[in-house]
């Protein structure tokens, strides 16, 4: 598989390097604040971010820097306490649940650290559960071929070790052909073989639809695999890494 | 894909947790089958009630008089508002049948020698119309026929007007007017010793001596009439001819009580689903809740990627309604077929010439709805909160319960008791509205169970009372006509008797402003002893010296209160027209009832001593003598043997109450497993990680086991008595929406009640401790510690 499952798409890859990038998400000035009580949490204090079409982005950061709370704002989960925030062209903080609701099932698809697969449902169930919903799906089988799946289509999560359920969580996530693909610590609870087997996927995602991929990680040696690196630490954005020279995650070690 | 990814979830989901919908949707389909049976029992007893009436003309108004002109019911039926008048001529008699000793009375009524009655026709069920002129054919009542085993063409004796006349069956009858046939003054029927024929009215007119006169009349009106003026009218001409008074047909008996009937269904019709529904709807929201809660995560990864609101809280609702099918499943038939045994039963006690039950769809749409929109307002809860989760908030797993030093350890006790038993109480302490929830739950149950025997107590407490402490003779006699009060000596030496006293019954019209109620008036003496004026707690009253003692039902209908005037006019003899204070009230079983101190009756009546009835004590032994002699005693006209009327309430009523206690039973005993199996198997589930990790960590099967079954023992301890005390509110609740003119239920439960239901739900509790523990000992380790809830 890989090469030529999507001829139009690679074409408009290609040209890609040379037409100047668009911006799928820009961030401005972006806060969040949890009130506890007593205490006001800061997750997020005023970040600003740009991501470009078909960009593989890592978002770096210790525990409690505010990583998690910025995808979930990215990806219509949650709403920023201030700031804006643009999906191409369309102000995000402006839309109320139901747009945002809309916008998550046509734009985005989201890989979660505790991979929250549907127990009762089989591997092709938990795709096709999504697929259901999209404008422009992949066949469930065909994105489960794409992570190296396709002989346990019918298995359950609980069949399946922590890395293959991750996996599927993945085509589950790209099946619907989001326009974004967010990933929060997608290899957290994997070792390093699966963890790798995972980024492979993420990567190919990446590369062969042209996806735009953010990735939250707290492992520095994941952001070799990012054509950015955005660090986080305390809510604020503290630096941003433009790699020259993306690994293949085949090659990556911790 | 044929069913939808989701919809695969949700029936995956349902299978997994099969036992528990299955134990739902029993104790909502014993709901649903309560609803079917009492709507479309309703439904068909109004709906014979009403055919019957219309086709067969029963009558608006009756009324008797003593003698009247046959020229005094064309005024009537001149009357505005009256749309017909008829005449007939109604009798007592004593009938004497072949092998029965026992006294046994009827009535005989007139029909038109050529054509039929043209109000409360008759429904020929077997046999003929009579011949014309001829005069010892009679049409029976079906009800006699069939409880004495009689054919067409049986013959037997009655004492027409003082002489015996022979008398035979040609054909078998229903009357509208008569589909309770029951003796006048009784509550349950004896067709065995009592029954209603109809004869020529030539023959009676002759052996009465009743040329040109009558003595009853019925009416129907016209629509627009107004049936209190009318009434008014018929009094005010009756009034020389010795009028009773005429009355409406809340007043005749048979219709009183199958309105009676149709009432305490539509209130059973209320009350018994509402308790399996509510309590369904109750077990859902915890079982709904408690998978909510387990799929917080499903459901957040779910609205992740674009499943609305709606989508996902319609999940969830399907979940609930397929629930709820299944309760149908399982409840239709259960209503068809509660439903045609019922009928049979009371097929016995009324008499329509058909009495079809029938559950109709627009019956069952309704059992559908209500079962539904109970289900889902129970669930609504746990629904709307999977629908507002927000979904970045659900990523995050739910923040661990703080655990803090129990009552018992802050008592300082804590050293006292064994680690295990002090978990048990620290889970029950940490989370209070779980416990209170499975609390409740069971306690629930309990009082459903104590409801189910509720009626019994109150029925064995009534019948007991009734019967020994109210009614202290053996037999009671009664006259056409008042006669000296000599009377009684004649009476009381005759074969057998033992002791005799006396009674005056006077039929009244008691008025308060402009409410007011037909009664019968009876003078005691203050020294009876035959008759007992007691209370429902058991109390027994004094006779007042002055003014009435009347049931409080009566006094709740006028009302009045002790100390108030009522007006009361006698509707016999003199007729006399006086203001008599309310004395006391007596809460008492049945009917609406008025006592006075006899002398103060013959005073109120200006008479002198005079009897209407007596009451005696009998030495079985000599009883076939004494009715042989009271058969031939003219002025009495009805002997109440109270042995009949107790056979005759075990055969109908006793025998029916039992069916009806045992289906309640049963259903209470499926509603208290339930609950118990659902609170005993949702504490597995959530429990079951935890218990997995401690097995994990080296704890044996036997100590886990006991931490759960421990908690279920302390919760089901604790719902005991909660239990017992809503199961008599309950009973409280159930005794004010009984509380009817004809019949009223005494509020007791016995400790046998009490303890059987704590037995029962105790015994629910360890079979489902039981199930719970077989399905700890296979707990899968590996497989629950993987899965995250
Ligand atoms: N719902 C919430 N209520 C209160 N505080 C919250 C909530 N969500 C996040 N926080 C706080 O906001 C801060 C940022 O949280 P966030 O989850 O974004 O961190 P993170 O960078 O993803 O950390 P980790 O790497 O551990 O996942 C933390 O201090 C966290 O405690
Ligand atoms: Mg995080």
């Amino acid at each position: 598989m890989g090469g030529g499952l999507l001829p139009g798409r690679e074409t408009f890859l290609m040209s890609r390097s040379t037409a100047a990038p668009t911006t799928v998400f820009a961030a401005r000035g972006i806060t969040k604040v949890y009130h506890m009580g007593e205490v006001d949490v800061h997750a997020l204090r005023g970040v600003d971010l740009d991501l470009f079409t078909g960009e593989f982005v890592v978002l770096l950061g210790p525990s409690g820097s505010g990583k998690s709370t910025l995808l979930n704002i990215l990806g219509g989960l949650d709403v920023p306490s201030s700031g804006t925030v643009f999906y191409r062209d369309r102000r995000l903080t402006e839309f109320d649940d139901a747009a945002l609701t809309r916008y998550r099932r046509d734009h985005v698809g989201f890989v979660f650290q505790f991979y929250n697969l549907i127990p009762s449902l089989t591997a092709r169930e938990n795709v096709a559960l999504i697929t259901e919903i999209a404008r422009d799906p992949m066949n469930p089988v065909e994105a489960l071929q794409m992570v190296d799946l396709g002989d346990r289509l019918d298995h359950f999560p609980a069949q399946m070790s922590g890395g293959e359920q991750q996996r599927v969580a993945i085509a589950r996530a790209v099946a619907k052909r989001p326009d974004v693909l967010l990933c929060d610590e997608p290899t957290g609870a994997l070792d390093v073989k699966t963890g790798v087997l995972v980024l492979e996927a993420i990567q190919r995602i990446n590369r062969e639809l042209g996806t735009t991929t953010a990735v939250i990680t707290h492992n520095a040696v994941i952001a070799d695999m990012a054509d950015r690196v955005i660090h986080l630490s305390g809510g604020e954005v503290t630096g941003v890494d433009v790699n020259t020279r993306k690994r293949p995650a085949a090659e990556l070690t911790w | 894909m044929l069913i939808a990814p989701l919809d695969r979830k949700m029936l995956r989901d349902l299978w997994h947790m099969r036992s528990l919908a299955a134990a739902i949707s029993v104790v909502m389909g014993c709901g649903v089958a309560l609803f079917l049976l009492s709507r479309s029992m309703l439904h068909s007893l109004e709906l014979s009630q009403q055919s019957y009436y219309n086709r067969y003309n029963f009558a608006d108004l009756f009324a008797t008089v003593k003698r009247a002109p046959d020229s005094l019911i064309e005024r009537i039926g001149e009357l505005p508002g009256v749309a017909v008048a008829e005449r007939r001529i109604v009798v007592p008699v004593n009938l004497s049948l072949p092998g029965m000793e026992a006294p046994a009375s009827g009535r005989l009524i007139s029909v038109p020698d050529a054509g039929r009655p043209r109000l409360n026709q008759l429904f020929l069920r077997k046999g003929r119309w009579l011949t014309p002129r001829s005069d010892d054919e009679v049409l029976a009542s079906e009800a006699f026929v069939e409880a004495n085993g009689l054919e067409l063409g049986d013959r037997f004796s009655a004492i027409i007007n003082g002489r015996m006349e022979e008398l035979s069956i040609v054909g078998v009858v229903l009357s509208p007017e008569y589909i309770y046939e029951i003796k006048p003054g009784d509550l349950v029927p004896d067709n065995r010793h009592f029954g209603v024929f109809w004869m020529n009215e030539e023959a009676l007119q002759m052996a009465y001596d009743m040329d040109g006169a009558f003595n009853d009349l019925s009416v129907r009106l016209m629509r627009s009439a107004n049936p209190a003026e009318v009434i008014r009218r018929i009094d005010e001409l009756t009034d020389p001819y010795g009028g009773l008074g005429a009355y409406d047909r809340m007043d005749q008996m048979s219709h009183h009580f199958v309105d009676n009937e149709i009432e305490q269904n539509r209130t059973m019709g209320l009350f018994a689903p509402s308790i399996f529904l509510g309590v369904s709807a109750f077990l859902l929201n915890v079982v709904m809740s408690r998978t909510i809660n387990s799929q917080r995560e499903q459901i957040a990864a779910l609205k992740a990627f674009g499943y609305s609101n709606i989508e996902v809280g319609w999940h969830y609702i399907k979940f609930v309604l397929l629930i709820v099918a299944a309760s149908l499943l399982v409840g239709i038939p259960a209503g068809a077929w509660f439903g045609w045994f019922v009928t049979g039963m009371y097929a016995r006690l009324f008499h329509f010439p058909e009495l079809v039950f029938r559950i109709y769809f627009s019956t069952i749409l309704a059992a559908a709805g209500v079962s539904g929109a109970a289900s889902v307002l129970g669930a609504m809860g746990s629904v709307m909160r999977a629908v507002r989760l927000p979904p970045a908030e659900a990523m995050r797993p739910e923040p661990p319960a703080g655990f803090g030093p129990t009552l018992m350890e802050r008592l300082g006790l804590g050293h006292l008791v064994p680690p295990i038993l002090l978990m048990i109480v620290r889970q029950l302490e940490r989370r209070p509205v779980k416990t209170a929830f499975s609390t409740i739950a069971i306690s629930l149950a309990v009082a459903v169970l104590v409801i189910g025997n509720f009626f019994q107590d109150s029925i064995d407490y009534m019948v007991d009372a009734q019967f020994n402490l109210v009614q202290r003779f053996d037999m009671s006699v009664s006259m056409a006509d008042p006669v000296s009060d000599r009377a009684v000596y004649e009476l009381a030496s005759m074969p057998g008797v033992l002791h005799c006293e006396p009674t005056r019954a006077v039929s009244a019209r008691l008025r308060a402003g402009p409410r007011s109620r037909r009664v019968a008036v009876r003078g005691l003496r203050p020294d009876s002893t035959l008759f007992g004026l007691v209370n429902m707690d058991g109390q027994e009253m004094e006779l007042p010296r002055h003014g009435l003692l009347v049931s409080k039902k009566l006094a709740e209908v006028l009302r009045v209160g002790v100390g108030d005037w009522v007006q009361m006019e006698a509707l016999v003899d003199k007729r006399p027209v006086r203001q008599v204070m309310i004395a006391a009230t007596i809460n008492d079983f049945a009917g609406l009832q008025a006592f006075m101190n006899i002398e103060e009756l013959h005073r109120l009546m200006l008479e002198g001593p005079v009897i209407t009835g007596a009451q005696m004590l009998v030495d079985p032994r000599q009883q076939d003598m004494l009715y042989r002699k009271l058969k031939e005693t003219p002025e009495v006209s009805t002997v109440m043997v109270k042995q009949h009327t107790l056979d005759s309430f075990n055969r109908t009523i006793v025998k029916n109450l039992g069916v009806m206690k045992r289906i309640n039973l049963v259903f209470a005993c499926i509603i208290a497993a339930g609950v118990v199996y659902n609170s005993a198997r949702i504490s597995l589930a959530e429990r079951s990680r935890e218990l997995a990790t401690l097995r994990v960590m080296g704890f044996t099967r036997q100590e886990i086991s006991s931490i759960l079954l421990g908690e279920l023992a302390i919760v089901t301890l604790l719902a005991i008595p909660a239990g017992l005390a809503l199961g008599k509110l309950f009973a409280a609740w159930m005794t004010a929406a009984f509380d009817q003119e004809l019949f009223r239920f005494p509020l007791v439960v016995t400790h046998r009640t009490n303890a059987w239901a704590a037995l029962v739900v105790m015994l629910a509790s360890a079979v489902s401790g039981l199930i719970v523990r077989r399905n700890l000992d296979h707990l899968d380790l590996v497989a629950v510690l993987k899965s995250r809830e």
